[in-house]
Formats: C-alpha cells, sequence, structure tokens
C-alpha cells in the first residue's frame, strides 16, 4: 500500500529528524557539562529510523524503546521541556526524575518506556499488540531494538508469539552494526537480522535506515498490513550511530575505525534528505535554517524549563511504588 | 589456603586488583576461560578484563552475544564437563536475564546429580547504587543469591579481598558469585604481589570494638566504619564486621563479637525489608538473644526501586549518617 509523499509529509519527516539531533547533541553538551548525571546513550545518526517509522503512528499507536531511546520518545511527539527536566532528574520530568534517561516515557503518547534492559522492549510490544487486538482496536506497536538485543532470548519468545497469534507488532531493528563495543560479525553469525523473520513466520524487509524516505515508506507497508490483521513483520534498518556507546566521546576504545565512521557521515539522513528537499523544491537553503533555529529556540526554552524546575522531594522515594 | 602474608604489596585499585585475580587464576588454571559481554576487545565496561583477551587469546577470553541465559548456561555446561568457567555478569541486575539458568540449573545440578556433577563455575558482576543509573543498573541483590542452596557468594569491599576472595572463587568446586560494587572501582588499597586466597568462609574484623557490633558488607564496610568513628564521641566503641562471604555465613565469629558487646546493627546497600540483613538478624537472636540489651538494628535502602534523580538517590543508599542516626535511634541516645 504506497502512501503518497507530500510536500507536508516531507517536511514533517524532516522536523521530526532535526529535532531527534539538536536534541540530541545538547544532550551531550549537558552530560559533559555535568548537568545530566548517569548513561547518556545518543541517536545522532539514526535518526531517520524513528522518524521514518513514527510517521504512520498516533498516540494510541505504543512504542517500546531502548537505552538508546530520546530518539523514539521525540519522534511519537515528546516535548523538550520534560524530556530534558527528565534528564536533568527534576520533578518536572516525564517521569519525576524517578527514571532518567534509560527510562523516558510518556503512557499519554503511548511511548511504553526507553528500558535499561537489552531485549526488555519485545515482549513488552508484542503484549501491547495483544492488548490492541485483545480490545478490536486497529492500533499498533511498533518495537525498537538493537542488532545487539536480537541476541537475547526475550526478542525470539515475542517474535515466535507475535507470529503465533498474528499480532499487529512491527520488530523495527536498528542494526547499527555494533552491540556496544563489539562488532556484528562479533556477536552474530549472521549478517542480516531480517534472517530471523523466517523462524517466526513473518516477512523480514531490509531497509537503507539513513534514508527517511525509505524507511517511511517500508515501514508504512508494515504497518498497514499489522492494522489490516495481517500479523507482524521484522523490518530491519541499516544505520549507525555517530557517537560512541555511551556518551559522545565515550570510553575512547578503537573498536571502530575513523574512516568507518567518515564514510557512514557521508551518509548522515539529515544532510541526505535536506539536499534532497532542496533539489525537489520542497524547502529553500533558508526555510531549512529555520526550521534548525526554531529547533534550537524550543530547546534553549527547554534547558530554561529544566534549570529553573525544582528537584523532587525525598518524600517522592516511595511514592509511585504501588498504585 | 590461608590468606597470605603480604610481603610485596604495592598500592592497586579494586579494579587492577580484579584483574589481577583473574589473570592469575587464567595463568593457574588451564581449563579455566573467562566469558562475557565485551570483555574481550574492550576489555569490559568497567575495564576490569583489559589486557586478558591480548595476554590469553581469544580462546582463552570470549566476548559474547548480549545473551545473559547463555552465557550462564555456557558456564553450566561447560563447568559440568571439565571447564572452569568464570563469567562476567555486566550487572547484577541482568540477573533477571537468566535466572533459571543460575536458580534451577546452576545451584541444583548437583544435588539433583546426587552429587555427581561439580559445577566450579565463577560469576563476577557488579552491584551498588549511587552513580545516577536508575532503577535496573543499581540494584543490590545478592538476597536473590543467598536465598539459593548450592551457590555461594562473597561481597569483596576493598582492593585486597577483591583478589583474594576471586582467587578463591576460582578455586573452588562449586558455583561462586562475586559481587562487585561500582563505587568501589578507583578505591586503592594495598595489594601482595604474590597469590593469596580468601577463606569463604570466614568473616572480617575490619574495626575491634567493645560494646556495640555492626555487621555490613559491600561498600556499606567503609560507611559503617565511618559510622563506628563518629559514634566514638558518643561512648559507642562499634566492632565492624564484614562478613565478606555472605554464602556460607560466618555467624560464629558474629555471634562472638554480639556476646561481647550485646548490641547489634545489620547494613546493607540492599532494600531492606527481606533482605539478607533479616536473616542475619533472626541468627544473633536464636544465638545470642541472653546476651542482647538492645532490639538488633538494620539499615537498609527504602523499599522501592532505585531512583535516578541524584536528589532522591543521595537519600535513597545507606550511608554512615544514616547508620548513627539508626544506632542513636537504637539505643535513645
Ligand atoms: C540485559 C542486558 N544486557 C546487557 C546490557 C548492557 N548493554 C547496554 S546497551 C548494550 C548494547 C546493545 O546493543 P544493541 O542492541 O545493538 O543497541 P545499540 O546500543 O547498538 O543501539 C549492552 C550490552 C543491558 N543493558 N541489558
Ligand atoms: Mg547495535
Amino acid at each position: 500500500m504506497a502512501v503518497t509523499l507530500t510536500d507536508s509529509i516531507l517536511k514533517d519527516l524532516h522536523l521530526r529528524m532535526v529535532r531527534i539531533r539538536r536534541f540530541e547533541e545538547t544532550a551531550g553538551k549537558m552530560m559533559e557539562s555535568g548537568k545530566i548525571p548517569g548513561a547518556l546513550h545518543l541517536y545522532v545518526g539514526e535518526e531517520a529510523v524513528a522518524s521514518g517509522v513514527m510517521a504512520h503512528l498516533s498516540n494510541d499507536d505504543q512504542i517500546t524503546s531502548t537505552h538508546r531511546g530520546h530518539g523514539h520518545l521525540i519522534a511519537k511527539g515528546g516535548e523538550f521541556s520534560p524530556m530534558m527536566a527528565e534528564l536533568f532528574g527534576k520533578a518536572t520530568g516525564y517521569c519525576k526524575g524517578k527514571g532518567g534517561s534509560m527510562h523516558i516515557s510518556n503512557m499519554k503518547l503511548g511511548m511504553l518506556g526507553a528500558n535499561g534492559i537489552v531485549g526488555g522492549g519485545p515482549p513488552i510490544a508484542m503484549g501491547a499488540a495483544f492488548s490492541n487486538k485483545f480490545r478490536k482496536t486497529k492500533n499498533v506497536a511498533c518495537c525498537f531494538f538493537g542488532d545487539g538485543a536480537s541476541n537475547e532470548g526475550s526478542f525470539h519468545e515475542a517474535a515466535n508469539m507475535a507470529g503465533l497469534y498474528k499480532l499487529p507488532v512491527i520488530f523495527v531493528c536498528e542494526n547499527n552494526g555494533y552491540g556496544e563495543y563489539t562488532p556484528q560479525r562479533n556477536h552474530q553469525a549472521i549478517v542480516d537480522v531480517a534472517d530471523r523473520a523466517a523462524g517466526y513466520g513473518m516477512p523480514g524487509v531490509i531497509v537503507d535506515g539513513m534514508d527517511v524516505v525509505a524507511v517511511f515508506e517500508a515501514a508504512g507497508e508494515a504497518i498497514a498490513r499489522a492494522r489490516a490483521g495481517e500479523g507482524p513483520t521484522l523490518l530491519e534498518c541499516k544505520t549507525y550511530r555517530f557517537y560512541d556507546h555511551v556518551g559522545v566521546r565515550g570510553m575512547g576504545l578503537t573498536y571502530r575505525t575513523d574512516d568507518e565512521l567518515e564514510e557512514w557521515k557521508k551518509k548522515d539522513p539529515i544532510d541526505l534528505f535536506e539536499g534532497r528537499l532542496k533539489e525537489q523544491g520542497i524547502l529553500s537553503e533558508a526555510e531549512i535554517q529555520a526550521v534548525h533555529a526554531a529547533v534550537a529556540a524550543d530547546i534553549e526554552k527547554a534547558i530554561a524549563f529544566a534549570e529553573s524546575s525544582p528537584f523532587p522531594d525525598p518524600s517522592a522515594i516511595e511514592q509511585d511504588v504501588y498504585a | 589456603m590461608a590468606e597470605a602474608v603480604a610481603t610485596k604489596a604495592r598500592t592497586l585499585t579494586y579494579v587492577a586488583a580484579i584483574n589481577e585475580a583473574v589473570r592469575t587464576v587464567l595463568k593457574e588454571q588451564p581449563n579455566a576461560f573467562a566469558a562475557g559481554e565485551d570483555i574481550g576487545g574492550a576489555g569490559g565496561v568497567y575495564g576490569y578484563f583489559h589486557g586478558l583477551q591480548a595476554e590469553f587469546g581469544a580462546d582463552r577470553v570470549y566476548d559474547t552475544p548480549i545473551s545473559e541465559k547463555g552465557i550462564i548456561g555456557l558456564g553450566v555446561g561447560a563447568g559440568a564437563t571439565g571447564c572452569r568457567p568464570i563469567l562476567d555478569l555486566m550487572f547484577m541486575d541482568f540477573m533477571g536475564e537468566c535466572m533459571d539458568e543460575i536458580a534451577n540449573q546452576l545451584a541444583k545440578m548437583r544435588y539433583m546429580f546426587g552429587g555427581a556433577a561439580n559445577l566450579p563455575v565463577t560469576v563476577l558482576t557488579m552491584a551498588g547504587a549511587g552513580a545516577s543509573l536508575a532503577a535496573q543498573h543499581s540494584q543490590s541483590l545478592e538476597a536473590w543469591v543467598c536465598h539459593l542452596p548450592g551457590v555461594k557468594i562473597c561481597m569483596p569491599c576493598t582492593p585486597y579481598d577483591a583478589k583474594g576472595l576471586i582467587i578463591s572463587a576460582a578455586r573452588d568446586d562449586n558455583p561462586v558469585f562475586v559481587v562487585l560494587n561500582k563505587m568501589s572501582l578507583a578505591m586503592k588499597g594495598e595489594v601482595p604481589e604474590e597469590t593469596y586466597a580468601i577463606p569463604l568462609s570466614k568473616a572480617n574484623i575490619v574495626r575491634p570494638g567493645s560494646n556495640y557490633t555492626i555487621v555490613a558488607w559491600g561498600r556499606m564496610v567503609h560507611e559503617a566504619v565511618a559510622a563506628a568513628n563518629k559514634l566514638k564521641d558518643l561512648g559507642v566503641d562499634a566492632e565492624v564486621i564484614d562478613p565478606r562471604t555472605l554464602q556460607p555465613f560466618d555467624t560464629a565469629t558474629v555471634v562472638q563479637s554480639v556476646k561481647k558487646t550485646h548490641r547489634a546493627m545489620i547494613v546493607h546497600e540492599a532494600v531492606r525489608f527481606g533482605g539478607f540483613g533479616g536473616e542475619i538478624a533472626s541468627q544473633i537472636q536464636e544465638l545470642a538473644f541472653d546476651y542482647l540489651d538492645a532490639p538488633i538494628g538494620r539499615v537498609g535502602a527504602p523499599f522501592s526501586p532505585v531512583p535516578f534523580s541524584p536528589a532522591l538517590e543521595k537519600h535513597y543508599v545507606p550511608n554512615a549518617d544514616a547508620i548513627v542516626a539508626g544506632v542513636k535511634a537504637q539505643l535513645g541516645i
């Protein structure tokens, strides 16, 4: 089922990606200046995946995310202020400061959480898809997970059950070639995670994860299939993270070469797409700059909000444990 | 083997001591191998496998997929058939991924087989809060392991203990968990160059005292010592005991101390309610009830997951002040 790529869809995809990129770069700086505590896994380089998928979803469709979750939440409609406040550990954050980067979530947006457990998402997404079917809605659940996560048993159990029950779930593999510092060739004997779909009775589709339109189109098909009751799809997006596994510069390890990074940076999903938008006369350079400037201004506001927000009161520690 | 006399002690960090222990084991045991996520090329996310794959080769130090059930299962199968696996479970929180392999296979295989199988498996894992790593990377889950007959567990709190306990764990023919603490990684201490083993059954009296007993383990040992120093001015001369090994537990040393001091407090970083401290308190009252002058106190974390925000976490994790407050409340001073 082909969706016509209107100008407004293309502009929307662009905005989603820019919002993610700008937020992540700022978050990285905030972490380096000591304002954000804990671990920060940045999504820079992978923006096309979240944006291309999320453009098809409403707030009633759910997603599960990963430790690298800010991009998913932003693409799902997350607002900068409560996000930044959460990363700062403030009471005004999406999770009242209890979750932080690794557990950022928003139930109203159908964002069932970043996850500190690799492979934590697939069973939950499968359960949400079950719920969508059980409650007779047309909603779908999208599960984002990494190449590394595809080695967890939880993924395989969830995929099997999704295939068996024909659940409206899309397993979106963000294959960035590494699980932490271990290259894919050292953690699995296959090249395409999509191959695993065959074992669970669902189609496995491979797409260029640096091309937001390609992701948008492939996700559109999988999601339409799911909404039509035809069951799950495994959509593998080949992508790359531009920063280190954790933080910006990470541990300074030499597990990947600068050359490799530079090669991938030539495929920067935002640069590529902006070139295309200009070529097709959809956005001018000035209009593109205006998008960036507006997003940057929003982020400034979010930082001010996070900085001026109070920390949670210690009495909050034992609240929210039970309903 | 008894503890070595420190003839050639140098100052090492906790991380370096762990590294030296694993190196020692790989050298002395030809059937030992190490396996875990990112431990080969990267040397582990906390660096304690640094250089070991380069030194011993990729057929002794393995990078595994992110498959914790697979990692522990690898240890069970290989351990039962002649190898001596040293497994790395990056964070203790990830026990959830492999609890069946731990609780139903690793812990029980020998017993179910009527004693016919040995499981000489060492599991290194990282516990502890204080680094803003939130609910799934900060837990102290030692009580889960203590409740499993068939598994031993120790919690080294200094570089010296880390080396000696890891060597003992790897020489033991039983599964042993070595629970490390992420806030202690940079801690420095004297570590003898030669090989030594700290028995998995003997508590360490870290600070002798006359009229109060504090039993603490893991990083809480240091908080307990700091608390004991503060309590001195209040006329409380606290003996601080680090059991070092929780299973088997050196009940005798603790009970002997309480018979002398007549008062006791158990301190752990784990959630207080249902924590292993309750078992120790129970042991003390069973064996030394007539010697007690006050109810046995306990200090531990509140009954909630570990919060992310530093503003909450700093109140969540027990510290010296919380121990002092607990002692004062217990003694009414
Ligand atoms: C159960 C579990 N095992 C290990 C980890 C540690 N860890 C965090 S991220 C990560 C790598 C994940 O790789 P991948 O799924 O490819 O995602 P990417 O980081 O590349 O986005 C690992 C091993 C974890 N958080 N949870
Ligand atoms: Mg990856």
